[in-house]
């Protein structure tokens, strides 16, 4: 296997296309039509509750760390602030814009709307490229939303706990959507129809930063970039830290979500700012049931699933050392085993890939691949 | 056009749907809440994945990859990422069983 090329426009991605990996059917474990239709209502109720609570506390956080402000002391504050602000928005922003949040359409979108912004994303092109994460997941050329590319630059991601490469590309990446719209590899998936609003949003994204930043100058202080802004730096952390446990060190170019998803258990609050998506492998494969039900879709198709890392800490122990392996063997990657009640993993279209998995000839329950 | 039968009525739940494949074709069916039926192509227009594992909703039909939204009556694309409608296809019930309509 050749080194990847993660271009969108690049030889990897015809390849995708050429061999049936683009947009191919993956596999799905079996549940009942009525168990899941149950899974799949939508309701109002958690995610208003969960907004309740996350944007009280960032009011309150940000207005006593504006009041202690400049001392130490409102340090803390906007700590607690900047992980609400800065990661939670991320996991907000990709419920919503699944659409499964809320039961209400308009909830969905106020919250996808101002969530975006505050990760730092554009909410009409964003709404794209997840939907080709969804369709191409780790497919390598093909899906735009690749955490770490192999092989993994390891000081990328450590710079990015502190959402500094993420800005750096941002702000240009802005600047091109407000002035000509989508850049030549978002309208890869972006339709033509929807570059207008790419760039109307852009725009208006760049006015607030364009606006807070005219305040701090006026003011003399940095205080209003700590309300706007500087958040989706020091507060970038735990969307980083949980981000990054949702594929890395498995699988690429395979079709079976078990292979290149992992599902992790975590404590309370990282749950609520990560609303849930530690359920990941279930989130692939049944994108449709909201996160409130993730839980009851962990336990209904659990038995054919690799088990769960049983904590983030367990995850990092897993996926780290594969990193480093990766450093000297791109193509590994580990491979879990499954259960005995599970189906077979599928590899029926992976000897055609590029980035073949050099395990894929193994036995179903195979240990991870050297 | 022929009218061909897809299923007993009661095949279906209320705000529910099932796959009717026929003549190289596929297609879905659609109980509406109040028990009304309608018919679609059966694949959503956005990456031709199958409607019939999605979430009816009132009158929509959500995508189960992409969570994309159409109008089941009309055919109407009614939440991104789906962009181009849906073809419907009359249905009429006869005799306990649900006809559709086929080209």
């Amino acid at each position: 296997m050749g080194k990847r090329d993660y271009s969108l426009l690049g030889p990897d991605a015809r390849h995708a296309v050429d061999t049936g990996l683009a947009a191919a059917e993956w596999y799905h474990t079996d549940v009942p039509r009525k168990v899941m239709k149950a899974l799949m209502q939508r309701t109002d109720g958690p995610a208003l509750r969960d907004s309740v609570i996350l944007f009280g506390c960032m009011i309150t956080f940000a207005g006593i760390g504006i009041a202690l402000w400049p001392s130490w002391w409102s340090a803390p504050f906007w700590l607690a602030y900047g992980v609400l602000y800065g990661s939670a928005s991320d996991s907000r922003w990709h419920e919503c814009g699944h659409g499964t949040a809320f039961r209400t359409p308009w909830m969905n979108d106020a919250v996808y709307q101002i969530a975006s912004f505050m990760i730092m994303r554009n909410s009409a092109t964003w709404r794209w490229s997840h939907a080709r994460h969804h369709t191409d997941t780790y497919i390598v050329g093909r899906d735009p939303e690749i955490a770490v590319m192999r092989p993994p630059e390891l000081a990328k991601v450590v710079l990015n706990f502190f959402g500094i490469l993420d800005v750096l590309r941002f702000f240009p990446n802005l600047i091109h959507n407000a002035l000509s719209g989508p850049t030549a590899a978002e309208r890869t998936f972006v339709p033509q129809s929807e570059w207008t609003r790419v760039q109307r949003v852009a725009q208006v994204h760049l006015a607030i930063y364009a606006a807070t930043l005219a305040l701090a100058l006026w003011m003399g202080s940095i205080l209003p970039l700590m309300v706007i802004g500087l958040p989706r730096l020091y507060g970038a952390w735990h969307h980083v830290m949980t981000g990054l446990l949702q594929h890395g060190g498995l699988a690429d170019n395979v079709t079976d979500h078990r292979l290149n998803s992992r599902t992790v258990l975590m404590n309370p609050v990282s749950r609520f700012v990560y609303w849930n998506m530690n359920y990941h492998v279930e989130h692939h494969m049944f994108p449709m049931v909201p996160y409130h039900a993730l839980p009851r879709l962990h336990a209904a198709i659990r038995h054919d699933l690799p088990a769960p890392n049983r904590s983030i800490l367990q995850g990092y122990a897993e996926m780290w050392p594969a990193f480093r392996r990766q450093l000297r063997n791109e193509d590994y990657f580990l491979k879990r085993a499954l259960p005995p009640t599970a189906k077979p993993y599928r590899c029926d279209l992976h000897r055609l890939s590029p980035g073949t998995p050099v395990a894929d000839t193994a036995p179903p329950h195979a240990l991870p691949a050297e | 056009m022929p009218w061909i039968t897809a299923c007993a009525t009661d095949d279906i739940d209320p705000e529910d749907l099932i796959r009717f494949d026929h003549g190289g074709q596929t297609y879905a069916i659609y109980r509406s809440p109040k028990g009304d039926f309608f018919a679609t192509d059966g694949k959503c227009t956005h990456e031709a994945v199958h409607l019939a594992d999605g979430l009816v909703m009132g009158h929509r039909i959500e995508c189960p990859k992409h969570n994309g939204q159409f109008d089941y009556r009309t055919g109407e694309a009614m939440r991104p990422p789906v962009c181009v409608n849906l073809r419907t296809h009359r249905v009429r019930v006869e005799g306990g069983s649900v006809q559709i309509e086929v080209a």
